[in-house]
């Protein structure tokens, strides 16, 4: 199995990378169009500003290319935000693979979370063997809403999407790779997914 | 529920760990590898990593073992020492560093702290402040508390938020190395005044003192370094007592 991280200059994807490592999983760090349609399994990581990393996905032409695999795709932090079809962040428009809009916690919280919340109402193959109200680490100033496609809350200044799914696309707002065993479990749960 | 975080600062100087580590199943209590990764099988939430050596050597060093951390742990990691440039930052975040903290670098060029927000978003931009109190007032302090300047520690914290860090970590010089408990009212005024994760350091010496930090200080996340090192706290034991007292925290498994 060769899994493809799609490179598009997005933050931190070394740990991504030791992630799969330490799961045993060949894995490439690309933005080769053709080692991305062909990989078993692709990950589409992000960090930073929504408007920077749309901009960058269409200068490598990588925003059609996401919106057309076939195979399973993982969204992590922002690369799950930007699956959706508009975020408040910059007033961008993302991948529109599912509707729904990106919104900015309000400062009655601080903002950014940052750290380990519980998540909740997990459903689907993604949470496999993983229990209600086990921690993430996670670190956002935008969340996604409840939404038909949501697939785990979680709560900070009220009830938001942690994770979601349609069709072949996954995304999780929270860090797999920096989630100690949980998350370890979910990745390896990606990864375990049939095509 | 968004849990409080406990926080591990482990002083590095020339790739090794500085004080003396006393924990009795490591086979190298000098290895920050070995050291970071026993503390996050005990559940410590995130780990600093304070480079304090200074030889031109540094950068390269300090990057080596950023990478081999990052290989080692899968929990997130911060690091500081000396860090004064967006290359600086540039390399540290490539190896697997998940934030850095600017302290000094900070006060004397405050636009690095726009730059890097800029280049790599707020997320991973923790910005240290060391102050004490001077006549009744908080002043930011340089140079690891050496230096006094005539910053207010309020107002600079709120500049800092302003120009795009995304999270505090505040050391009272009067209270590290005290063991006598966190700057409390302090800290309770920053989370008032500031909307920014702010992180408690200086003056952990028992359990309580963290549950103080936690409820009276607002504090949104703990750091320590000898109570950890010498065992004279151990995680699990924190939180659990934590845990007891009503205060959120992360127990997996």
């Amino acid at each position: 199995m060769v899994v493809a991280i799609i490179d598009y200059g997005a933050g931190n994807t070394k740990s991504l990378q030791f992630a799969l490592d330490r799961l045993g999983v060949n894995n490439l760090l690309t933005s080769d169009a053709d080692r991305i349609k062909n990989a078993d399994k692709v990950i589409f990581p992000g960090q930073g500003a929504a408007g920077s990393a749309m901009k960058k996905l269409k200068h490598y032409n990588l925003d059609s290319l996401i919106i057309g695999l076939k195979q399973p795709v993982l969204g992590i932090c922002l690369g799950m935000q930007l699956l959706c079809e508009h975020t408040e962040e910059g007033d961008v428009e993302g991948l529109g693979i599912i509707q729904g809009t990106v919104k900015r916690f309000t400062n009655e919280v601080k903002v950014p979370q940052m750290g380990w919340n519980s998540i909740h109402e997990l459903n689907g193959p993604l949470f496999q063997g993983i229990e209600n109200d086990s921690h993430m680490y996670l670190v956002h100033s935008y969340y996604v809403p409840k939404l038909h496609e949501t697939v785990a809350l979680c709560n900070y200044n009220g009830i938001y999407s942690v994770a979601l799914q349609k069709n072949n696309f996954y995304g999780v707002q929270f860090h797999p790779e920096k989630s100690s065993s949980k998350g370890q479990l979910l990745l390896n749960n990606f990864l375990n997914l049939e095509r | 529920m968004l849990t409080k975080r406990i926080i591990p600062c482990l002083d590095i100087k020339d790739g090794r760990t500085v004080k003396g580590v006393n924990f009795v199943n490591l086979r190298d209590a000098g290895d920050p590898v070995e050291l970071a990764a026993q503390y996050a099988s005990e559940q410590a939430d995130e780990l600093v990593f304070l480079d304090i050596s200074a030889t031109e050597q540094k950068r390269k060093t300090l990057a080596d073992l950023v990478l081999r951390v990052a290989a080692a742990i899968d929990i997130p990691f911060t690091v500081g020492g000396g860090i004064i440039s967006v290359s600086d930052v540039e390399i540290l975040l490539k190896n697997g560093a998940d934030k850095v903290s600017i302290n000094s670098a900070a006060v004397k060029n405050p636009n690095l702290i726009d730059e890097l927000a800029n280049q790599f978003g707020s997320q991973c931009v923790v910005v240290a402040i060391d102050a004490k109190q001077i006549n009744g007032q908080w002043k930011v302090h340089l140079v690891g508390g050496k230096v006094p300047t005539e910053l207010n520690l309020f107002d600079w914290a709120k500049e800092v938020e302003s120009r795009g860090a995304g999270e505090i970590l505040f050391t009272s010089m009067d209270h590290d190395g005290t063991k006598q408990g966190f700057a409390n009212e302090a800290l309770a005024q920053l989370s008032e005044e500031i909307n920014l994760p702010i992180i408690a350091s200086g003056g952990a010496g028992k359990v309580s003192h963290f549950m103080d930090t936690f409820t009276y200080g607002k504090a949104d996340a703990a750091l320590a370094a000898s109570v950890f090192h010498f065992g004279e706290i151990g995680i699990p034991e924190l939180k659990k007592e934590l845990k007891l007292q009503q205060v959120a925290v992360r127990l997996d498994g």
